[in-house]
């Protein structure tokens, strides 16, 4: 039933990007279509879980310890930029057609505030090694799910007469903003 | 280009956010008064004047290949100053802007104009474009957190001009993207026409 609270509420009543505000980068970025969407996706799940795994232990089992909290920051930060590099040194090799699909956006993902935001956000919540990392997994499919809605209008945007100030991001914007309006039908769910 | 353009060039040609649509996630998520605009813009306008400083400095003496990791760790040294200095002496500022301080790290603006401009430009200069761009960040900051404490709650920096509800929507989640989307349309509409 935890459990379940936790993913549901990363999914649907706190989504990371319509309600917390974090990755809007990639959001407004890669959601042209729902092809390249998915791929990020799974780019951010995987980097996701692994980073907040990794940066848990170390909170937990070094600075800690230490006493050295203040230096949580730096620390998190350098070990998710280093994962990003091996993520994308790892997908160069192992599947080129989807690198080449997310290549510009993979480094990005390293500055994807939504990364940095829930390694930091598990610790605040005070949560478990599994609950951080079914937290991260679920806050990654509600940014995937997320994305691939706004994606999907937007494909549709493509065809439509705007006036011409309003074409591109400020439309976005505006779908984002329903979007929103639409997620808070969720609020107090949880 | 002079100094007076670098500085400048922050505020509306190059306006990092309403122009160049960087750093969204903190315009989105601390606008929800002007005040808590404002002080996230001056925190960041500080972060990227001193990173730029010390970048301009340093960047003779970092290897090309390891720039990035760098740069990352400056930055992310004087978003820990501001973080702890926030905590001691402005506790209330610090806790409505929570995340995002931290997050300052990540901003895409800071990173963006130490890549720009500070590793190739002298130590003056970089001043000139950290300062006119932080500037330009909060200017825009504070200019959405003002619209939707306006229409929000008919207040500006926390004082009631109107002594009724507003539109409470504006403050929530969903007025962000609404009252952004907007704003830029309309500085769209004004550098098309101008």
């Amino acid at each position: 039933m935890e459990y379940f609270i936790i993913v549901f509420g990363a999914i649907f009543v706190n989504n990371i990007v319509l309600n917390q505000f974090l990755g809007i980068c990639p959001f407004l970025g890669v959601s042209t279509k729902v092809s390249t969407g998915l791929g990020m996706t799974g780019a951010v799940t995987f980097v996701m879980a692994i980073a907040t795994m990794v940066t848990y232990l170390i909170q937990q089992y070094v600075l800690v310890p230490l006493d050295i909290t203040y230096l949580q920051t730096i620390t998190f930060i350098l070990i998710i930029a280093a994962l990003v590099q091996m993520v994308e040194i790892i997908l160069k090799k192992v599947s080129p057609a989807l690198y080449q699909a997310l290549g510009v956006y993979l480094p990005l993902i390293t500055t994807n505030c939504a990364i940095l935001g829930v390694a930091i956000l598990v610790i605040k919540n005070e949560f478990n090694l599994i609950e951080s990392v079914v937290f991260a997994v679920s806050t990654a499919l509600g940014f995937g799910l997320a994305l691939v809605i706004f994606a999907g209008i937007r494909e549709q945007m493509e065809l439509v007469d705007l006036p011409k100030g309003m074409r591109g991001v400020p439309t976005a914007l505006v779908i984002a903003g329903l979007l929103s309006m639409a997620f808070m039908g969720f609020a107090g769910l949880v | 280009m002079n100094n007076m353009q670098n500085f400048t060039k922050g505020f509306f040609k190059e306006n990092p956010v309403l122009v160049q649509l960087l750093g969204m996630c903190p315009t989105l998520g601390v606008t929800s008064t002007a005040m808590n605009g404002l002080g996230m813009g001056l925190a960041t306008t500080f972060v990227l004047l001193m990173s730029n400083i010390s970048i301009s400095l340093v960047k003779n003496f970092i290897p090309d290949k390891v720039r990035m990791p760098a740069y990352i760790v400056i930055i992310a040294s004087f978003v820990t100053v501001v973080d702890l200095v926030m905590s001691g002496y402005l506790p209330e500022l610090h806790e409505k802007l929570g995340l995002f301080i931290p997050l300052i790290v990540v901003n895409c603006i800071v990173l963006g104009r130490a890549e720009a401009f500070a590793s190739k430009n002298g130590v003056v200069s970089s001043i000139f474009d950290g300062l006119g761009m932080g500037l330009g960040f909060a200017m825009a900051l504070t200019m959405l957190g003002s619209v939707r404490e306006l229409i929000g709650s008919l207040s500006l920096f926390g004082f009631k001009l109107i002594d009724a509800d507003g539109i409470l929507l504006f403050i929530l989640p969903p007025g962000a993207f609404l009252a952004l989307g907007f704003l830029i349309a309309f500085i769209n509409h004004l550098r098309k026409t101008a």
